[in-house]
């Protein structure tokens, strides 16, 4: 068993250990030049630097293992660029490790605590200074100070009142009127419902007059996807039944969740998947949430057929489209 | 003719003769091969007709039903067209190894001839979706590079993700990587909408649409590596991984380095 | 004296004879910091701030902050002729037009990707070592507004080129706001000027990510660094080490040698990432359209968790008198982070408050020695790995060939049944620690060489461990749980009971150690 025991205490600073370099004069020596090296590296890094920029053209491709094939201007600019930073760092560290004075320094650290007499003089100072502004004493000059400063405060508050318009009912209402064609996107082409076959889908937009400019503000509440089913493998009420045209059903493209575009239709299982966050919507029962964390379903568009046979909006989407808001009644 | 015997024992006369019987037959084959491009005869349609026949009973039949009216573990093919049979059959996909989600795309176990023939037996029994010619899959002529890439972010990242490189339906079925596909098979899948993916009419994304976003396929599979090593152009899950491995290994490392004392 | 020493003393007499510095320079020169590769991991932090600070102003020589639509006409083919905003034809310029131009902008998200990570390492080492407790708690209260306003700051910087895979992303941030209650369409129209996306969000969020930002952030690392210059570093305890001394290396040479060549070397391997590895791609995401998405759409990884957790969010949310609430935006968006957060921000207060420690604390603790904290730790670790996983669960899936749904089952339970599991272990493996070391001390070090004793007895020959190891094993403090009583001396119920009830018990638990070794019981086995 044990046979030396100390009492547990403790045992001080060890022992210095001297490094090689500190004793040997050729072992300091090769330190030296190995410090060197390092730095010399580091040149070498930033002549690549320098050289790349200038000499390498953009347009050159060449292949290493893992990288694949990448650009060469791009590649030894950014290694060169690293090569003449991290041998710096390197040659400073050895240096440091291998060279400069490693005995330990002990330093006594000081109490924060002030003494008590600075602290008594603190609060001295403080209490005449207080009391010579008179704050305690005039309570009117203290409420109207309180006053104007509160005042104040809300004027940066004021001045940004235009960094934006009131939503007003933006937020509830879409381009899609009664009558409004739907045209593909791209394209901006008018679709018939017999361009559409059964398990197809389409990415629709509200048709815009000629030469008229889409801001993405409205592509963000108009987006809507088109799908084509058999009718009998709907599972809808009455109502919503009459939204379709021929099997064919239109929902906003906007997930309810947080507005990304759902557009991810799994044929087979008619189901509609936001890539976002992973909510699955039922199109047999109008774009119920079945999966994930959506709270509504897609709003349906309802659809029909205008005189020359293209698709149109029956009217306005019936509720707002996109996220909720508190403002949203359902 | 003495000329040539002088050299008939020379030690470049075997790997010559070598070439030269290779290439003969090589050229051979694949002018015979080549017949078959050209436009076939009634007589020559119908023996593929039936040469598909004989294939499909022997080896579809079994899930897809005698006469292709389908069952309950796989859909009838009436009306599927030549397309579908080609991209399932080519890609490998049909015969199905597993009955797990989806069929993957492995080494099709038909060649080349035998896919045509279950294409033309399932095209004669109805009207379906007919295998692209060479002539409308010609992409480089036909299509638009940057509209392409407008169609294909529109329509098909949401499943394939914005460099093709693939992504997850539910339920485990997954949307796979356009690398390496033929624009054939491309093509073929726009059309037929194979398994969860659905149909691209040709009204919808025309034709020329069609070959525009095979265009953008293409031009993103021969991209080089811009930046350098592309991390599998999935986004920042695998950039974050390099950071906590290489980089932050990288640095800790020269920390304890640094650290240590020097002999 | 030479011509050198000359120059050099009438450089330092001009400037002392206007500032005095000649005093506190060589009062700082000389100061001393302790050595330890693990207070390199705030360095690693500080100068990837100063490398985005860098490679941030020469990208913004080039970046045009509008979303104008402009149609493009640069060299990038794929792209040719399609209708995008300045911001990312700006981009696109920088990555494929400006010489160095795309190694900079993979420098700048590289540089942050690595200030988040070593932000949250340093995080991890000063709270597993105790560094937090006084006086530093100030300190620790800055840390956590820096990882909160880094955070911001990242995603607002990947979101200033427009991209699609960033668009998304702001749109669901756009989302939360909206989902505030009472006052969310309000906010969300001010923010983006309008409906999103509007055309003022990124002119405006590049304001706040170059100027008012990095401000805040360099105010919020000189108060920081200078607490830690003012207040001296913590140490680890060892021999010769003590509550009221620093043991190290001074500041000059050896410190400015050694920090100063860390900061080459972050700059270096941050620029040997940017050369070699591509990151933010955005001309394979295209330009922002509200109707596309990619598969696969997540955040940059410091976010993957808030992302995790909305993804496993149950199906909540209020209609009632006309008005809608979120749940399953708020919670996970907002309730569940902020108080994560605020409890990371108190915990100092909230642990001096168990264990009742009101004195000031340099030495670190060894993480085995402090159980209780060490475990609540890896259980704050285990809920946001369990959210970060189910960030990235469709990409899993498709690695893995498991399915979404699967993972996101799995992450709706083990995100509650996870992290007390993680506690329980990590209590009992500390605990663990503890008696090993106990018997370290008491019995010495397995030598693994065997010896027969005469009556046939084999034993195992044990070493005495050193006094300097010694020492480190048995010099932790192993406070008693606070006693706090229930009836003051009359017998009288003292008010606060309950709340005096849940300090005691978080204190016994608090508390729970296995003895350490003393010399008492040295000499006792000696007799054995």
């Amino acid at each position: 068993m044990s046979n030396e025991i100390e009492a547990i205490r403790d045992p001080g600073l060890p022992a210095h250990v001297h490094r090689r370099a500190d004793t040997d004069p050729k072992a300091a020596k090769k330190a030296e030049r190995q410090v060197a090296i390092l730095f010399l590296l580091s040149t070498l890094g930033t002549v690549t630097l320098i050289g790349s920029y200038f000499f390498i053209p953009q347009d050159v491709f060449i292949f290493f293992p893992v990288l694949g094939n990448t650009n060469a201007h791009q590649l030894f600019l950014g290694l060169g660029m690293a090569a003449s930073l991290f041998f710096i760092g390197m040659g400073a560290i050895h240096w440091a490790k291998t060279l400069m004075p490693d005995e330990e320094v002990v330093i006594q650290r000081h109490e924060f605590r002030s003494p008590d007499e600075d602290r008594e003089d603190f609060i001295a100072t403080a209490k005449a200074g207080a009391a010579a502004a008179g704050l305690g004493r005039r309570s009117l000059i203290k409420r109207s100070l309180g006053l104007s400063l509160g005042l104040v405060g809300l004027s940066p508050l004021i001045l940004l009142r235009d960094l934006g318009p009131l939503p007003g009912d933006e937020l509830s209402k879409t381009s899609w009127k009664t009558g409004t064609r739907l045209v593909t996107d791209p394209g901006d082409r008018p679709i018939r419902a017999e361009d559409l076959e059964v398990g197809a889908v389409a990415q629709t937009l509200p048709e815009i007059p000629a030469g008229a400019h889409r801001a993405l503000s409205d592509i963000g509440k108009d987006a809507v996807l088109l799908i084509r089913l058999r009718p009998e493998e709907f599972n809808l009420d009455a109502e919503r039944l009459s939204w379709t045209h021929e099997g064919i059903i239109a929902f906003s493209k906007i997930c309810s969740h947080m507005g990304c575009a759902v557009a991810l239709y799994e044929q087979q299982t008619k189901h509609l998947l936001c890539p976002c966050h992973q909510s699955t919507f039922d199109v047999t029962r109008a774009a119920k949430v079945i999966f994930g964390p959506a709270a509504r379903p897609l709003p349906q568009l309802a659809i029909t057929v205008d005189s020359e046979g293209y698709l149109v909006a029956k009217q306005p989407f019936t509720e707002p489209v996109g996220p909720s808001f508190w403002e949203r009644s359902s | 003719m003495k000329r040539l015997s002088r050299f008939r024992r020379h030690r470049a006369v075997a790997p010559l003769l070598l070439v030269l019987a290779l290439f003969s037959i090589g050229t051979t084959f694949s002018v015979a091969g080549a017949a078959t491009s050209t436009p076939i005869t009634a007589a020559e349609k119908s023996a593929l007709i039936d040469e598909g026949q004989r294939i499909f009973l022997k080896g579809c039949s079994s899930c897809h039903g005698l006469n292709a009216e389908g069952g309950g573990i796989a859909p009838s093919l009436i009306g599927v067209g030549a397309a579908s049979v080609d991209f399932q059959v080519a890609t490998g996909r049909m015969p199905m190894a597993d009955m797990s989600q989806q069929a993957m795309r492995k080494k099709p176990i038909y060649n080349e001839n035998q896919v045509e023939a279950l294409a033309a037996y399932v095209a004669s029994l109805a009207p379906g979706p007919e295998v692209p010619s060479e002539s409308q899959l010609n992409y480089e002529r036909d299509g638009s590079t940057a509209e392409g890439g407008e169609l294909f972010r529109t329509n098909c990242a949401m499943c394939h993700n914005f460099a093709a490189q693939g992504g997850a339906l539910t339920q485990g079925k997954y949307a796979p990587t356009l690398m390496g596909v033929e624009p054939r098979h491309i093509y073929e899948a726009l059309i037929t909408g194979p398994q969860s993916m659905p149909v691209f009419s040709d009204k919808t994304i025309t034709p020329a649409e069609k070959l525009s976003i095979i265009k953008w396929i293409k031009a993103a599979e021969a991209e080089p590596q811009l930046g350098g090593a592309s991390l599998g152009r999935v986004g920042p899950v695998t950039e974050g991984l390099l950071v906590w491995t290489l980089g932050l290994g990288l640095l800790v490392g020269v920390a304890v380095w640094l650290a240590m004392k020097a002999r | 004296m030479k011509a050198r020493e000359r120059i050099a003393g009438n450089v330092a007499n001009y400037v002392d004879e206007r500032t005095g510095a000649a005093k506190w320079m060589k009062k700082n020169l000389t100061k001393v910091f302790p050595d330890h590769w693990s207070f390199l991991l705030g360095e690693i932090a500080l100068y990837s701030f100063v490398i985005l600070l860098l490679s941030g102003t020469f990208l913004t020589f080039w970046f045009d902050p509008s979303q104008r639509e402009v149609i493009y006409d640069g060299g990038y083919q794929p792209l040719s002729g399609l209708k995008m905003s300045a911001a990312y034809a700006s981009t696109l310029h920088i990555s494929f037009e400006v010489r160095g131009g795309l190694l900079m902008r993979q420098v700048h998200h590289w540089a942050a990707l690595i200030f988040m990570a070593a932000i949250v390492v340093h995080l991890m080492r000063v709270y597993f070592t105790g560094a937090f407790r006084k006086p530093r708690e100030f300190n620790w209260i800055i840390g956590i507004g820096l990882l909160t306003l880094g955070i911001v700051e990242g995603f607002l910087g990947y979101s200033l080129p427009d991209d699609l895979l960033s668009g998304t992303g702001i749109r669901i941030a756009e989302a939360i706001i909206q989902a505030l209650p009472l006052v969310g369409s309000y906010l969300a129209f001010f923010a983006f000027g309008g409906a999103f996306p509007g055309e003022a969000f990124i002119p405006r969020i590049y304001t706040v990510h170059v100027l008012l930002l990095p401000g805040t952030f360099l105010a919020l690392i000189t108060v920081h660094l200078m607490l830690v210059w003012y207040q001296k570093h913590t140490q680890y305890p060892g021999p010769g080490r003590t509550e009221k001394n620093v043991v190290g290396y001074p500041l000059l040479p050896v410190y400015m040698a050694k920090a100063g060549g860390f900061f080459f070397i972050v700059f270096g391997v941050t620029a040997f990432l940017g050369a070699v590895a591509s990151i933010n791609p955005i001309w394979l995401y295209g330009p922002y359209t509200p109707g596309q998405i990619s598969a696969g759409s997540q955040p940059d990884w410091y976010m993957g968790w808030l992302d995790g957790l909305v993804r496993m969010s149950p199906p909540l949310e209020t209609h009632a008198f006309g008005h809608t609430i979120s749940w399953n935006i708020l919670i996970p968006g907002l309730i569940v982070p902020g108080i994560l957060f605020t409890g990371m921000a108190l915990y100092p207060f909230i642990e001096s408050w168990i264990t009742g420690d009101k004195r000031e604390h340099h030495l670190l603790d060894r993480p085995r020695n402090a159980p209780n904290r060490t475990a609540l730790g890896v259980m704050s670790l285990t809920f946001m790995l369990v959210a970060l996983i189910n960030g990235g669960n469709d990409i899993i899936a498709t690695t893995f060939h498991l399915t979404i749904n699967q993972i996101m089952w799995f992450s709706r339970i083990a995100i509650f049944v996870l992290p007390p599991i993680a506690f329980v272990i990590t209590k009992r493996l500390c605990l663990s620690l503890q008696r090993a070391d106990r018997d370290l001390v008491l019995h010495g070090r397995e030598t693994g060489r065997l010896v027969m004793m005469p009556h046939g007895e084999f034993v195992e020959v044990h070493e005495p461990i050193s006094a300097e190891k010694a020492w480190l094993l048995t010099q932790h403090e192993q406070n008693p749980p606070l006693a706090l009583e229930q009836n003051d001396a009359r017998g009288v119920r003292r008010p606060g009971t309950l709340k005096n009830k849940l300090r005691a018990r978080l204190s016994r638990a608090h508390a729970v150690a296995v003895p350490k070794a003393t010399a008492a019981d040295l000499k006792e086995i000696e007799h054995h």
